[in-house]
């Protein structure tokens, strides 16, 4: 992992893109790294694009600022791949995760972007089944502990997921979560 | 020692609220500092504090409620932001004049008009001379340990005046991050039993306050409430320093970064301190003697220490988050001059003007100022002392 790790979230209002971020946030900080995570905001609104950012670090985090170059760029909603620029920044080699249907090659075609990874995995598929509603955050940390285990493990992840949403939601549709998050660790596919 | 921890500038500033345990909150919430109160107010229902949580219907309304209950011999505190602070404002002088000691947290954003919900320092820079003592925190961490080491400034007995506990509005209060929370029962051993001087319930000694006040004694009440402001700057060091001795984490007037051999320097508070030690440890690699003068402590000035910090200083910019409107400056400039002039000190300074509504500060932007400072220091001086760091023109 690089010494200082940046992630951006972009989702729609709603979606919960803050949360994931914490959720993030926390799992990073039980692999005891310093961890600093904030969303963008405007004037919020339930489906209004919204972007939030993670930075990951050995080192004490300092700077006061928006994810401008991240590493891992997560997308929690299909449409914003067309009509957000995802992209934006991202640095070479880096990875690009959408919750989509459609295939990485598929979102590749319309985002371009030869240098980085991409990969897909249906957050909102997965959430109906498990969850019962269309929240993709969690499963996409799922997914991302599949790709990038050196940022966050499955282990980590499921605990984090406990950890934060045991603050506010039953035990029930927590281990629903849980299970979204392991069902997107195996169904992500990248290229 | 405290449990380490990833936690939001509001939540912390609850949890501190929690673990204090004041006898009365009057808050009215508002954007970005809403979640401290609803925080809190959430520990209330839930029976986690004795506070008596008054539900007021304005800002002006909740600043009474506060200077009333501190008289009537309680713990006080309070949140708020931006024109929710501007609505107190008449009730801001009169908790200092009255020495009340009510903690306010101020979680800073930018005044109206136009309307804007984002960080700058225009709410509580406009309050500095309303008689509070205002320390401004960094970053989470710093958001709860000044809230728990106000109490104890503005409670002590040669003190007695108001605290405002400031932090960035969303920059900080929306950010999550590591920081250290202490045992509650560490933190309430800290701020100790409240000092109850002269409370207005003691019926059996009874005594009037806000009376009318003409020119007969105003001038010389007035004249002892700027006695307490020496005090109080002793107050900051000597808390900060026990702060320091227990929990580790030791408080001054000042934080300065890499300032003793400095030749360019920088003045600050706030969040954009972090990012400004960020850009001084690049120079630094460089070879560039740059430093950072972060002021946590804005009331009472220390005027002297200020000076102090920057003698060997080649030349100093100053970072402004509000514009002094008028006056040709920013508003943390005038001080920093004031400081050098006090102690016969001439050296090049510039006043940057940045940030204003939550305009983000870039660390390239400080880079360009460290570039303009070296430019500045090579010349000797500059015909361009005020200027507008990221404005489009």
């Amino acid at each position: 992992m690089a010494q200082l790790l940046e992630v951006r979230w972009h989702g729609r209002g709603g979606q919960g893109a803050k949360t994931a971020g914490y959720i993030l946030a926390v799992a990073a900080a039980e692999q005891g790294k310093q961890v600093q995570a904030f969303p963008e905001y405007g004037a919020e609104r339930r489906g209004a694009p919204l972007r939030s950012y993670v930075r990951i670090s050995d080192r004490p985090i300092r700077l006061r600022c928006s994810v401008r170059r991240p590493e891992i760029v997560i997308v929690l909603d299909p449409s914003l791949v067309e009509s957000e620029n995802v992209a934006d920044g991202i640095v070479p080699g880096g990875l690009i995760l959408v919750n989509t249907s459609e295939s990485p090659s598929r979102v590749r075609a319309k985002i371009g972007q030869p240098d980085v990874k991409i990969a897909t995995v249906d957050a909102n598929a997965i959430s109906m089944e498990t969850i019962g509603r269309p929240i993709p955050n969690t499963p996409m940390l799922g997914a991302l502990a599949r790709l990038r285990p050196d940022v966050v493990t499955l282990e980590a992840a499921e605990a984090a997921v406990k950890a934060t949403l045991g603050e506010k939601l039953s035990a029930d549709i927590i281990e629903r979560n849980v299970q979204a998050v392991g069902r997107a660790y195996q169904e992500v596919q990248v290229e | 020692m405290g449990k380490l921890i990833p936690m939001e500038g509001n939540q912390a500033v609850a949890e501190a609220m929690r673990q204090i345990n004041p006898d009365v909150v009057a808050a009215y919430p508002i954007t970005p500092s809403t979640e401290a109160v609803q925080i809190f107010a959430r520990f209330v229902a839930d029976g986690l504090v004795d506070t008596n949580y008054v539900a007021v219907e304005s800002e002006h309304s909740a600043m009474s409620a506060c200077i009333a209950a501190s008289l009537a011999g309680a713990r006080v505190m309070n949140v708020t932001a931006a024109q929710g602070l501007a609505l107190m404002w008449e009730m801001l002088y009169i908790a200092a004049s009255m020495r009340t000691p009510v903690v306010l947290s101020v979680a800073n954003r930018a005044l109206s008009g136009n309307i804007n919900i984002h960080c700058d320092h225009s709410d509580a820079m406009g309050a500095r001379d309303a008689g509070w003592i205002q320390l401004w925190g960094e970053n989470v961490q710093e958001a709860y340990d000044n809230l728990i080491q106000a109490v104890v400034i503005g409670e002590r007995r040669d003190v007695r005046l108001p605290v405002m506990n400031n932090y960035d509005g969303f920059l900080v209060s929306h950010s999550y991050e590591l920081m250290e929370l202490e045992e509650d029962a560490a933190v309430r051993e800290f701020v100790g039993e409240p000092v109850y001087v002269r409370p207005m319930l003691d019926v059996s000694n009874p005594y009037t306050v806000g009376a009318l006040d003409l020119w007969d004694f105003y001038h010389e009440h007035k004249r002892g409430q700027w006695e307490a402001y020496g005090p109080a700057k002793q107050a900051v060091v000597e808390v900060g320093q026990a702060f320091g001795e227990r929990f580790g984490r030791y408080y001054g007037l000042l934080d300065p970064y890499y300032l003793d051999d400095a030749d360019l320097v920088i003045v600050a508070l706030g969040s954009t301190a972090g990012t400004i030690k960020d850009v001084v440890e690049q120079r630094r690699e460089r070879g560039e003697k740059a430093g950072l003068l972060k002021i946590r402590c804005f009331r009472p000035f220390p005027l002297e220490e200020v000076a102090d910090a920057l003698s060997s200083a080649k030349a100093v910019a100053v970072m402004d988050r509000a514009a002094g409107f008028g006056s040709g400056w920013g508003t943390v400039y005038p001080e920093i001059l004031t400081a050098l002039y006090h102690k016969g000190l001439v050296l090049p300074t510039v006043d940057y003007i940045y940030g204003l509504g939550g305009r983000m500060i870039l660390p390239e932007e400080i880079h360009q100022v460290y570039d303009e400072l070296a430019q500045v220091a090579a010349a000797g001086g500059t015909a361009e002392p005020l200027r507008w760091l990221g404005v489009r023109v």
